[in-house]
């Protein structure tokens, strides 16, 4: 599976009368909320604070993950590893079968997108069931979500309300409280019909064991705890030393994330209660990798609430889709290489000016373009980003860079250049994809170099 | 105050300020450091300017090529070695030497003669405390805040000050001056759309202030957006922030 950038779709400007699409104009919502929700707290001093916490937990997350499996085993829950997102979806089919499950109601969750979980079941003969309402409704349309946080954000409430009438038989209506009620009365039954009960996870507090879920809609708790068996899929990142540390990171999340000063809910699971059944799945699944390179380790800090694609001026006009997999945006051009392959995921890092926008509003302070820019080096480095033609160019372009002479050349080859620039265009594709809507800059009769020598 | 911070000791009279011309500014845009050096005359900075100098390597790096990169840098830190100032017309630039060298190369010499690179707004403020240069520039500008000028040196405040106390000049705030031009180097031509997608908006913003100039810090946005501008026939013109400030 190559995964190529979509650059087909570009919306327009959001600043631009003509057409602010629905994606820009809830990012902008996001944003502007975000804002405001900063002015109470010592913002820049939490996002230090989440960092060192982060780049702690990483550092120590072998004994922090041992911790946290001790203290969940004590608590009566099951601890399964797995390496690869088939391994964790296999084990996952494997508690859905010894418990003879028909059908998983699952609370919102970005690993499972990673598992393929859905459509594992379903193959299966297990009917799963998203219960956040923007899961739901991308489930119902047969897409991937295309926001980490607000997965249906690229569709408008009358999208939502033709989606409903067709495919749940309902009348029309792009009315968002009728809509959200459509879909409760919908899934009320399924979360007492189902046999496994499926969550995320946003941290795992490795001093007690504890599973924290942030959600706003209340069916993260209730699919984690209607049905008599709760599975958490985790990401093995997602573990943090104590309680203390969680209160630095729900502040930073519910502001990241939705602009609230605190989510509506912050679930604590504490292992299984009357008599059920809790398993606990960890995800490597590229993680160790990460892991194990001292640049990109800084991208396992993160937390998953979506601010960097917010504010990614590439994002907000082409949309979740087009990073042609689980997750988008600066973040997700900086993991899913270690994800999926470098081979198979080289384009993604080049998707982005590094005008560090993510970086400003990263509430752990990765330092994303940087981040970027050594996948960059990475898909280079494997030929997963470059042609022969292209390396040669480069070489021999550094070359010239690399003494006065070379240099004076490159120069006169511009001059010569610059003189047929007319022709410029249909010799060159870059010169091509410049000049559609740009002038060729000129080169000048005299260079700096030049001038400085002869003044 | 740049992100990166200021070299430990102050700049005292009589210390020498090696000019960085980036490759790109010496073939295509020689008028800007000609403008830098007129700017420190009538300020009285010695100036020196190692011809041996020829690109940072940046475009090497941003393509992904880390090798080449490496190489350049290492030849941009044995030429500047010997200097404690350098100051660089461009905040793209700036950044890959004070900021990029010391990922590519974490304690390397370039990483350490990176440090002591400053962009000309931040030195002029910040290291010279010169708000005003005594330049007179009787138009209406706006300005283009290069990303990482803004975000990797944090110079923006400085080149805001600069032109304001610029005598004559009617200065006018760019709406959204945070949001990225869509220059990105490569991705200009890799991703043409969205590169002009973002460039349109920009000119869509410059040309909404009703300001005669748009002003920047760094030419290679202002090729790219001058370039659309001139693509579509606008009359708003670009110019550098040293070219303005050397006005008269």
């Amino acid at each position: 599976m190559t995964i190529h950038f979509d650059r087909r779709q570009v919306h327009d400007d959001l600043h631009s009368p003509s057409a602010p699409p629905i994606l820009d104009s809830s990012m902008r919502r996001a944003v502007e909320h975000k804002h405001a929700a900063q002015t109470l707290i010592a913002w820049d001093e939490l996002r230090e604070r989440a960092h060192e916490i982060k780049a702690y937990s990483i550092e120590h997350l072998d004994e922090l993950l041992v911790r946290f499996e001790r203290e969940f085993i004590a608590r009566g829950g099951r601890v399964l590893w797995t390496q690869t997102a088939d391994e964790a979806a296999s084990r996952f089919l494997d508690i859905c079968r010894a418990h003879g499950a028909r059908s998983v109601v699952k609370g919102k969750s970005m690993v499972s997108e990673e598992l393929e979980l859905n459509a594992r079941l379903t193959a299966a003969g297990i009917d799963p069931v998203e219960t956040d309402l923007g899961e739901y409704i991308v489930q119902l349309a047969g897409e991937r979500p295309s926001h980490i946080i607000a997965p249906a954000i690229h569709m408008s409430r009358q999208d939502v309300g033709s989606l409903f009438e067709r495919k749940l038989k309902v009348d029309y209506t792009d009315d968002p409280e009728a809509l959200s009620e459509i879909a409760r009365l919908r899934l009320r039954q399924r979360y007492l019909d189902a046999g496994v009960g499926m969550t995320g996870a946003n941290f795992g507090i490795a001093e007690t064991g504890t599973v924290v879920v942030v959600e706003n809609e209340g069916n993260g708790g209730l699919s984690a705890q209607a049905p008599p068996v709760q599975i958490v899929v985790m990401g093995i990142e997602k573990v943090i030393p104590t309680l203390d540390d969680l209160i630095v990171f729900l502040q930073l999340l519910a502001r990241s994330g939705t602009g609230q000063k605190m989510s509506t809910y912050v679930h604590h699971f504490l292992g299984p209660v009357d008599g059920r059944a809790m398993y606990c799945i960890f995800v490597d699944a590229g993680r160790t990798d990460l892991l194990a390179d001292p640049v990109a380790r800084e991208s396992l800090y993160c937390i998953r609430c979506g601010a960097c694609l917010n504010v990614c001026p590439i994002y907000r006009r082409v949309g979740g889709g087009a990073y042609g997999w689980v997750y988008p945006g600066p973040i997700g051009s900086v993991i899913t290489p270690s994800m999926v392959g470098v081979e198979d995921a080289g384009e993604l890092p080049f998707a982005s000016t590094l005008c560090g926008a993510c970086a400003a509003e990263c509430p752990v302070k990765i330092d994303l373009p940087h981040l970027l820019v050594h996948e960059r080096s990475r898909s280079v480095d494997e030929g997963a980003a470059s042609s022969p033609l292209e390396n040669a160019a480069v070489s021999s372009w550094a070359r010239a860079m690399s003494s006065s002479r070379g240099y004076s050349f490159a120069v006169l080859a511009a001059r010569v250049g610059g003189a047929v620039s007319s022709m410029l265009p249909w010799i060159s594709p870059a010169a091509r994809a410049w000049s559609k809507e740009r002038s060729m800059p000129k080169v000048a009769s005299m260079t700096f170099k030049d001038w400085w020598r002869e003044r | 105050m740049s992100r990166a911070g200021t070299a430990s000791d102050a700049y005292a009279p009589g210390d020498t300020v090696a000019l960085f011309i980036p490759c790109f500014i010496d073939v295509l845009f020689p008028s800007v450091g000609k403008a830098v050096v007129s700017i420190f005359e009538r300020l009285g900075v010695n100036l020196d300017y190692p011809a041996e100098q020829t690109c940072c390597g940046q475009p090497a790096l941003n393509g992904g090529h880390r090798k080449e990169a490496l190489e350049l840098a290492a030849r941009f830190g044995d030429i500047f070695e010997e200097y404690k100032w350098i100051v660089v017309p461009s905040g793209s630039c700036g950044a890959m030497t004070k900021r990029f060298y010391s990922t590519l190369d974490p304690g390397g010499k370039a990483a350490a003669v990176g440090t002591r690179v400053f962009d000309l707004a931040t030195f002029l403020v910040d290291v010279l405390g010169t708000v005003d240069v005594g330049a007179r520039f009787p138009h209406s500008v706006t300005m283009l805040d290069g990303c990482h000028g803004r975000r990797e040196l944090g110079c923006t405040a400085a080149a805001r000050r600069l032109l304001q106390a610029v005598g004559d000049i009617d200065y006018r705030e760019l709406p959204a001056i945070e949001e990225c031009c869509g220059f990105g180097g490569l991705f200009s031509v890799k991703f043409e759309a969205l590169s002009t997608s973002m460039g349109s908006a920009k000119c869509a913003n410059a040309t909404a202030t009703g300001a005669e100039y748009l002003v920047s810090g760094d030419s290679s946005c202002l090729m790219h957006v001058g370039g659309m501008l001139e693509h579509r026939g606008s009359n708003l013109k670009t110019l550098h922030l040293a070219e303005v400030l050397a006005s008269r």
